[in-house]
């Protein structure tokens, strides 16, 4: 480890800015768990301060500290002094890979795997996932689970096997042109992300968010093969290849060219607004940076900023739809009356409000990997609001959490309700209203 | 500066990584608690070493959670065999640095104990333990068509023990007054073990001495507070939300004596100045007046018809008194937000400098303007940054420095104006702690306040009660 650790390198006002108010307390999930100081925000941000002081080494028992927190930043809509509560955590989880107390060979080994090879590598990533969906549309997966063999992989990763997504067939390269022009009159020109789980898994979602943008005077471009966020990186304590990531994303757009860059995952929105943070001291890209974080946008926050377009259609019936809110988009980017805006919009739909709507799902980025219990428990609560709803369609706008969710209820017995991008469900309705028009017009 | 008040804060930077749990008592404790329930490790213990009073730490050598009353008499047992004090903490939203702890002491922490044991609604009561959070209480009686009254800023955190260890006030202490008011029994745990039951559900009682308010804004130096008996009150038909702008801060000062004067009596009367309301909406986004240089919040309940016409003359009186605007809250939902982003005040303000310290003298309302003019005076002679809210209708100001702890000679400013904040408001006939307590950071001012001859008697129930010193130790006196 260098000789002055991250957390000592830190600005201490950043620290301080934490007054330990406890206001934070009743919104932390794992602090709900527990009931202990040390699972809460400010139980957390003491030790990263007792760590920076000197007062405190960088102990396993800080590391375990640091991952048990699911980064859900509900602490960070709770307090009112303006902590950045992202930033710590970021800073804190580097801090503890760079002093290695976590460190074993099959840790180092997987972490290179994933984060340093798999992730940055965008070619190498779409291989895998043609390769899960071979897998998967083989029938394999149930041959071997039905023959035990997944009992060859690691126990964790067993447990996840089941909830591996279905990977679609089709990629967003496949399903978007780079440039697609706008219906009507062009009024914007956008840059349009597709992050890599969204690609892999919702390339649908990915070609609902250019339907959506054309309809509302977009241009859109899709640079092809698009490297990872770095979101991944930078929330699990490697900002280095974070940055590397950023880098090559900026490379492949120039922000400058656009009058918004677009992106429909939740948590990677959330980073990649960060950008200009992340890059600050790299005198080559800070600026562009700087335009960039300034110019990123999350669908539906830009459908409403530019005044979408209400659909038109006399949908019949009313389908109760609820909203469970992404915590990086609501707690991380305060985006939060705008989906309920879009979803109001739509024809035949009734917004259902869930209760404990902005409570994390437990999906967290890895959690479900680095703490698969807490990560069940925060699901079955999310499940029971959900049910206890009564809509038959959930829309969420991250994929973790579409996943996490739509995973939970398959596992459990019962009637499943869809789960949605909302922006599927407003291209949708663009659709249903172009085909009564076409309708009436025969 | 020995034994100054940010002094303590340092003893901490001077231990490095000593792992607690050398306490002698911690295996007796393991035995009598069970796992889970005594933490020892410094991970674990350093989030319990400070309260929300700004630059105040120390690493307790233990925290344990009971769940019964049984177990807090075997912890003081245990305790008091190893002659190791005992820092009673609820939620540790503490403003005076109540639950701060001394070296080798044990934290208490009562939030296990968070049942609420009998709603009588025949009574109007409401049994529960003390480790509840004020929230649920009023969610309880709200719930039942009834009131709890006393709410804290800190309501969705603090714990009624704490509250009633502080004595706790709110936003609507004006017409409602403060915890006390609402306390009609607690159980309390002694130092020697013993447990006492002090009240009753009845309206009228004067068998023996009126031990019950003696525990009231004890601060944990007495007894451990285990249960609550609380009294409740109907709820109030109508309630309407005022706010008011003003030019002058002044003004505000005058209006609030002018509705006093007026002999009408609001629930609620809060006041923001120009710094609160700027940090305020920066967090809490509700549409303040950023012009304004001072805002009082004005809330009227009770019956529709008198609440319309409380309403109707608190407005003429504001715009009398000099009122740029007076808006009325649209809805319930505007009015909650206006109370809530009124709670976020105090956190707000740290939004501007590292380090955030609150005040809390409190004055006869007829000398709020001067107390104001006092204030401003004093933080510009000693070159220091101040913002001021508070419950204006109490007469109760919460002057906050806006400071960094890095900087000593900036601190020992700030506690030179705090002294002379103090003396000012006891010259005005005040206090120097209107709800917050005295804790660590106004012991050296309580003496000053209660003279001799009192101060002399609340060391001899100090000593009376807790002999040994277990209880708290070093908060409000030395005994
Ligand atoms: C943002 C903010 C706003 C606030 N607003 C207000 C306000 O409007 N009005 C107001 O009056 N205060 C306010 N406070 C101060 C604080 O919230 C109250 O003093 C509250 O009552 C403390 O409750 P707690 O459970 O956090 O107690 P703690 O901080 O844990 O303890 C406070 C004191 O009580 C003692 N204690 C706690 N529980 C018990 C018990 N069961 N038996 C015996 N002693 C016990 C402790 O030893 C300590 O001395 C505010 C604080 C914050 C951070
Ligand atoms: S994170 Fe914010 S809300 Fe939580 S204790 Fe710190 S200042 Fe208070
Ligand atoms: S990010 Fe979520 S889990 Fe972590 S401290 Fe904040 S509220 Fe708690």
């Amino acid at each position: 480890m260098s000789p002055l650790a991250l957390l000592q390198a830190l600005d201490y006002s950043v620290l301080q800015q934490c007054m330990h108010c406890g206001m934070c307390l009743p919104v932390c999930p794992t602090y709900a768990e527990t009931g202990k100081e040390r699972n809460s925000p400010r139980g957390r941000i003491a030790l990263m301060r007792a760590v920076a002081d000197g007062d405190l080494s960088t102990t396993r028992a800080f590391a375990d500290e640091m991952s048990y927190c699911l980064g859900c930043l509900a602490c960070t809509s709770a307090c009112p002094a303006g902590v950045d509560y992202a930033h710590l955590l970021e800073i804190a989880r580097t801090h503890v890979e760079e002093s290695a107390v976590n460190a074993t060979r099959t840790r180092n080994l997987v972490r290179r795997l994933t984060m340093r090879w798999l992730f940055t590598r965008p070619g190498v990533l779409r291989m895998a996932g043609r390769l899960l969906w071979f897998w998967q549309r083989s029938g394999l997966d149930t041959l071997s689970r039905r023959f035990w063999l997944t009992h060859l992989l690691p126990r964790r990763l067993r447990e996840l096997e089941p909830n591996t997504p279905r990977i679609q067939w089709r990629f967003s390269d496949e399903l978007i042109a780079r440039n697609e022009p706008a219906v009507g009159k062009t009024r914007h020109r956008v840059a349009m992300l597709t992050g890599c789980v969204q690609d892999l898994v919702f390339s649908d979602v990915n070609r609902a968010t250019v339907d959506v943008l054309r309809e509302n005077g977009c241009e859109v471009f899709t640079p092809r093969r698009q490297h990872c966020c770095g979101s991944l990186h930078a929330h699990n304590g490697d900002l280095e290849t974070a940055r590397f990531l950023a880098r090559r994303q900026l490379d492949a757009i120039d922000p400058t060219k656009y009058d918004a860059i677009i992106s429909n995952a939740g948590g990677c929105g959330s980073h990649l607004k960060h950008y200009n943070r992340l890059l600050a001291d790299d005198p080559d890209y800070a600026g562009r940076a700087e335009v960039w974080s300034r110019k990123l946008r999350d669908i539906l926050e830009w459908l409403v900023e530019i005044g979408f377009r209400e659909p038109r259609n006399d949908a019949g019936g009313v389908l109760p739809v609820t909203y469970h809110e992404a915590c990086h988009l609501c707690h991380g980017q305060k985006v939060s009356a705008q989906p309920r805006e879009i979803l109001r919009s739509i024809p035949g739909i009734e917004l259902v409000e869930l209760k404990e709507a902005t409570w994390c799902c437990g999906s967290a980025g890895i959690y479900t990997i680095t703490q698969p219990d807490t990560a069940a428990r925060l699901q079955q609560r999310k499940l029971e609001h959900l049910r206890a709803s009564g809509a038959g369609v959930v829309a969420t706008a991250n994929p973790g959490c579409h996943l996490h969710i739509q995973n939970g209820f398959r596992a459990a017995d019962g009637r499943a309700p869809r789960v949605v991008h909302p922006v599927v469900l407003l291209a949708e309705a663009y659709r249903a209203e172009r085909d009564s028009v076409s309708r009436q017009s025969n | 500066m020995k034994g100054s008040l940010f002094q303590e804060n340092r003893m901490a930077d001077q231990e490095t990584c000593s792992i607690g749990g050398d306490l002698a008592c911690v295996p007796a404790l393991n035995a009598r608690l069970g796992p889970g329930c005594v933490l020892t490790g410094a991970e674990d213990v350093i989030p319990y070493g400070f309260d929300a009073t700004a630059a105040l730490k120390q690493r307790p050598g233990a925290v344990v959670f009971p769940k019964t009353t049984s177990e807090v008499v075997d912890i003081v047992e245990i305790a008091r065999r190893h002659r190791t004090p005992i820092i009673t903490r609820g939620s540790g939203t503490g403003l005076s640095g109540g639950s701060v702890p001394v070296e080798n002491s044990i934290v208490m922490c009562l939030l296990g104990m968070n049942r609420i044991l009998e709603l009588d609604t025949r009574n109007l009561t409401l049994l529960v333990e003390a480790g509840v959070v004020t929230q649920d209480i009023f969610n309880q009686a709200d719930a039942a068509g009834l009131l709890y009254p006393p709410d804290p800023s800190s309501m969705k955190v603090s714990t009624i023990g704490g509250n009633v260890a502080e004595n706790s006030g709110g936003l609507r202490g004006l017409k409602y007054g403060v915890t006390r008011d609402y306390v009609m029994g607690l159980e309390v745990v002694l130092a020697d073990g013993s447990v006492c039951w002090l009240g009753n559900k009845c309206v009228k009682d004067v068998a023996g001495y009126n031990l019950r308010d003696l525990f009231i804004g004890s601060e944990g130096t007495l007894g451990i507070i285990t249960k609550v008996l609380l009294k409740l009150l109907p709820k109030p038909a109508a309630r309407r939300t005022l706010l008011a702008t003003f030019g002058r801060m002044d003004a505000a000062a005058e209006t609030v004596s002018a509705i006093i004067e007026a002999k009408i009596i609001p629930c609620t009367l809060e006041f923001l100045d120009r710094k609160t309301i700027h940090c305020v909406e920066d967090y809490a986004r509700v549409g303040l007046p950023l012009d304004a240089e001072a805002l009082l919040l004005i809330e009227s309940d009770g019956h529709p018809a008198a609440v319309e016409d409380d309403v109707t003359r608190i407005a003429a009186l504001a715009r009398r008194h000099g009122a740029i605007e007076v808006n009325c809250a649209r809805d319930a939902v505007e009015a909650a937000q206006l109370a809530t982003a009124r709670r976020s005040a105090f956190s707000a303000l740290a939004r501007l400098k590292p380090t955030t310290i609150l005040e809390d003298a409190t004055v006869p309302r007829s000398e709020l303007a001067n107390m104001i003019r006092s204030i401003q005076e004093v933080a510009q002679r000693h070159g220091l940054d101040v913002a001021t809210f508070g419950h204006f209708g109490d007469g109760n100001l919460h002057p906050t420095f806006l400071t960094n702890e890095r900087d000593a000679d900036e601190m020992r400013r700030v506690e030179l104006a705090m002294g002379e904040i103090f003396e000012r408001a006891c010259e005005f006939g005040g206090t120097i702690t209107g709800e917050h307590g005295v804790g660590l950071a106004k012991k050296p001012f309580l003496r000053r306040q209660l003279g001799n001859a009192s101060y002399a008697l609340l060391k001899a129930i100090k000593r009376t009660l807790d002999p040994d010193g277990l209880l708290n130790p070093g908060k409000v006196v030395d005994a």
